[in-house]
């Protein structure tokens, strides 16, 4: 019955919050497909035969067959097909940069009408949860071995969900008070609401996971230790010691790392001081340090707790190593752009809090190591920028607590973990690892795949394979 | 959740505070801290390890009530559960036969002090200590360390007990003692470090601090608790506690720990009338 049918290249727009309504609260920003719209967008996909968006998925979820299903208004099947790939699929809708993955080599891309596979994923994830009942997948008889993940972030939640499903018994070990890493301390509720992350957690643990928070291993038990009562170990234990620029005035008061403005906010619930116990100040003029995701997420925290917010890079717009569709949110919201802009250092008040800073304006030179035109300074460019609030978001070393407690565990120049890209498997027996201790800061997807890769090698070894 | 084993005023304004950590007491070292929440909505604030009981699964703190958060501790009652306490965090104190070594703990510090003074003894340390409060009636502990040390001094503010004044008096004592001190480590309030890492400087006594600062995560994420030493920015969490007390930038800490002085009170200030009228027109 398919008739052949002529190309819309109309992406169909998600609704949002206006700019100027969403700048002054932590709602989330977009409301999301209704069904007619998910159903009007799916119906653009063209059901390539060879689905590049497939293979340039990290978690290869089977795209063209549930997009067909929300064409054919299947929204059971749809998530159910997305779910034996990906377990947390209404998260990885809303942050997973799709533009530079499945998106990027949609058929329709060349005439710039690639389908919105994101926000069909999020449509799904969302509609199984407004019917209140989530389909349980079978679980397979106790294959007798029991499974540590380390860290109940993006990718120890994607490698527990994995293995469970394949019949072991698994255990997450998680720092924090809360499962899901950067999923709770960093990423806002603007952009992802909590409520979301729990829900995706609960149904980890409505599988059988096992989960003790506030358990550093490391500190709390070694791992050699853990190793003696598990088969196998995941290390996905995120992100370390925040990085500064190393510049005068980075210890006054109101300096903050992206780290620390984020849980305050985000994990601590901050902006909901003093119902929540833990303060963030009512900063006038913030100035937020660097270009990625984390440094517009920490904008448009500051626009919302009603600062002045900008954000200092330097280079150009260009080579914002953000989601365009952040620095368009952050534009609209009236996040103030300072490009080719390098903070020097940072002057404080008579009672230590960060009161100016003095910034050297940039042009950009020949392109260096990364393919970026280098900025160069222009001299006697120095200029004082008036703030009351700077957020370092220039990213962070791994976490260092698992490298520095396990013997035998090789670590990278950075104190990253030495991991297999194709397996995850460390320089230890029985040592997995994947996600940002292992590649330093990058993206939930990308730390999901990890885990993906991870988990497979995980069960073939405890099936007796040798994990290759 | 955590159960409280026993919670009481040590003496005013001081509480002691035993909790059911059965993992931590296992682990924990001299010198190492926790990192605790005393309700869902509350910050995490973290204690120095005062003493534990690996076989009962327990470890004690010993904390001053002087925010939101320890106030809410000192009011739950043995028997009840807070959600949050994890650890032991930090590293252990450094701990090996010095000879003779000097321990001072002023305040809450008194408590904390107590797991180094005892692996001090242990490791075959002359074990001096002092011990220094505003008035006599502030102090705690005495008889345990009278009956693990081999000398234990006082200095009160007021005078009531051993010699008047505050921590500057360490040199008049070290020169009185008339033997070597070959190590100094001092637990307690910035300002009790601060003046007594000065007061060792010239005296060329190598001087170890627990430094106290804010911390969020405690595990070297969040970056807070950085302190300037020898130059050098550390992290406390995770690279410390101990510093060396001569190398400290202590004006900066003492700033940097004012931070949110005026907040820490704040939540203790709201009554939540708002929300209670909403719950009640709820059950109406």
């Amino acid at each position: 019955m398919t008739e052949k049918k002529v190309l819309d290249l109309i992406r169909r727009e998600m609704p949002k919050q206006p700019p100027e309504v969403r700048k002054f609260n932590f709602n989330e920003v977009a409301f999301g497909y209704s069904e007619e719209l998910a159903v009007e967008e799916a119906k653009r996909c063209i059901q390539c035969k060879k689905a590049h968006c497939v293979q340039n998925c990290p978690v290869e979820i089977d795209i063209p067959a549930f997009i067909q299903c929300v064409a054919d208004r299947n929204f059971a099947e749809g998530i159910r097909i997305i779910k034996q790939k990906n377990c947390l699929p209404a998260i990885c809708g809303r942050v997973c940069p799709q533009e530079d993955q499945c998106e990027k080599v949609c058929t329709l891309v060349k005439k710039e009408g690639q389908l919105a596979i994101g926000r069909i994923e999020r449509f799904l994830a969302d509609w199984e949860a407004r019917q209140g009942h989530v389909d349980m997948p079978e679980i397979p008889e106790w294959t007798g071995k029991k499974v540590a993940v380390i860290g109940g972030g993006p990718a120890g939640l994607t490698v527990a969900g994995d293995l469970i499903l394949r019949g072991h018994k698994v255990t997450i070990f998680e720092a924090l008070h809360k499962l899901g890493g950067v999923l709770v301390y960093g990423i806002p509720e603007f952009r992802l609401p909590k409520a979301i992350v729990n829900r995706e957690v609960d149904y980890l643990k409505s599988l059988g996971v096992e989960v003790y928070t506030d358990f550093v291993v490391g500190k709390t038990q070694t791992m050699d230790s853990l190793l003696e009562e598990y088969d196998a170990a995941f290390v996905g234990s995120g992100a370390g010691l925040p990085w500064f620029m190393e510049i005068p005035g980075e210890n006054l008061n109101g300096v903050y790392s992206a780290n620390e403005y984020l849980t305050r906010l985000n994990l601590m619930k901050g902006y909901l001081f003093p119902t929540y116990h833990t303060p963030i100040k009512a900063h006038k003029r913030v100035a937020v340090v660097g270009g990625g995701n984390v440094a517009m997420d920490c904008a448009r925290s500051a626009l919302r707790l009603g600062a002045e917010s900008r954000i200092v890079y330097r280079r150009s717009r260009e080579e914002l190593p953000a989601r365009m569709e952040e620095i368009e949110n952050a534009e609209e919201e009236g996040v103030i752009f300072d490009f080719l802009t390098l903070p020097l250092r940072y002057n404080g008040d008579a009672s230590g809090w960060v009161k100016e800073m003095i910034v050297q304006k940039m042009e950009l030179g020949e392109p260096d190591a990364s393919g970026r035109r280098r900025p160069v300074p222009i001299e006697g460019s120095e200029v004082a920028v008036p703030v009351d609030a700077v957020v370092c978001a220039i990213g962070n070393s791994p976490n260092p607590l698992i490298g520095s407690t396990t013997p035998g565990l090789l670590l990278g120049k950075k104190g990253n973990i030495e991991a297999d890209e194709e397996t995850g498997k460390t320089s230890r027996d029985k040592i997995w690892a994947g996600g940002d201790v292992v590649t330093g800061a990058a993206t939930v997807i990308l730390a999901m795949g990890a885990g993906r890769k991870a988990a497979n090698s995980i069960h073939e070894y405890l099936m007796g394979g040798d994990g290759e | 959740m955590y159960k409280i084993i026993a919670s009481r005023m040590i003496v005013p304004n001081m509480h002691i505070l035993t909790i059911e950590a059965p993992v931590i007491a296992r682990q924990v070292q001299a010198g190492q801290f926790i990192i605790l929440r005393a309700e869902e909505e509350g910050e995490r604030i973290p204690l120095s390890v005062s003493d534990w009981d690996r076989a009962r699964g327990t470890i004690t703190t010993i904390f001053m009530n002087i925010g939101s958060t320890t106030s809410r501790l000192s009011q739950l009652a043995s028997g009840s559960f807070i959600p949050t306490v994890v650890g032991p965090l930090g590293n252990a104190s450094e701990i090996e036969h010095f000879g003779t070594v000097l321990l001072i703990g002023g305040c809450y510090g008194i408590g904390s002090l107590y797991p180094v003074a005892r692996a001090m003894k242990e490791k075959g340390n002359r074990v001096l200590v002092v011990i220094e409060a505003r008035s006599s009636y502030l102090f705690f502990w005495e008889d345990r360390y009278r009956v693990l040390v081999d000398k234990l001094l006082h200095i009160t503010r007021d005078g009531s007990k051993g010699l008047k004044g505050h921590i500057g008096r360490i040199p008049e004592i070290l020169t009185a003692l008339d033997e070597p001190v070959h190590r100094v480590l001092i637990n307690g309030c910035t300002f009790c470090l601060k003046r007594g890492s000065d007061a060792t400087r010239e005296l060329g006594i190598k001087t170890v601090v627990d430094l106290n600062p804010i911390m969020i995560d405690g595990t070297g994420m969040c970056g807070v608790c950085r302190v300037s030493v020898g130059g050098m920015t550390k992290f406390a969490c995770v690279q410390g506690p101990e510093f060396d007390g001569h190398e400290v930038d202590w004006a900066e800490l003492a700033q940097r720990r004012k931070s949110y002085m005026a907040e820490e009170v704040i939540p203790l200030r709201t009554s939540k009338c708002e929300e209670h009228a909403h719950q009640s027109e709820e059950v109406s």
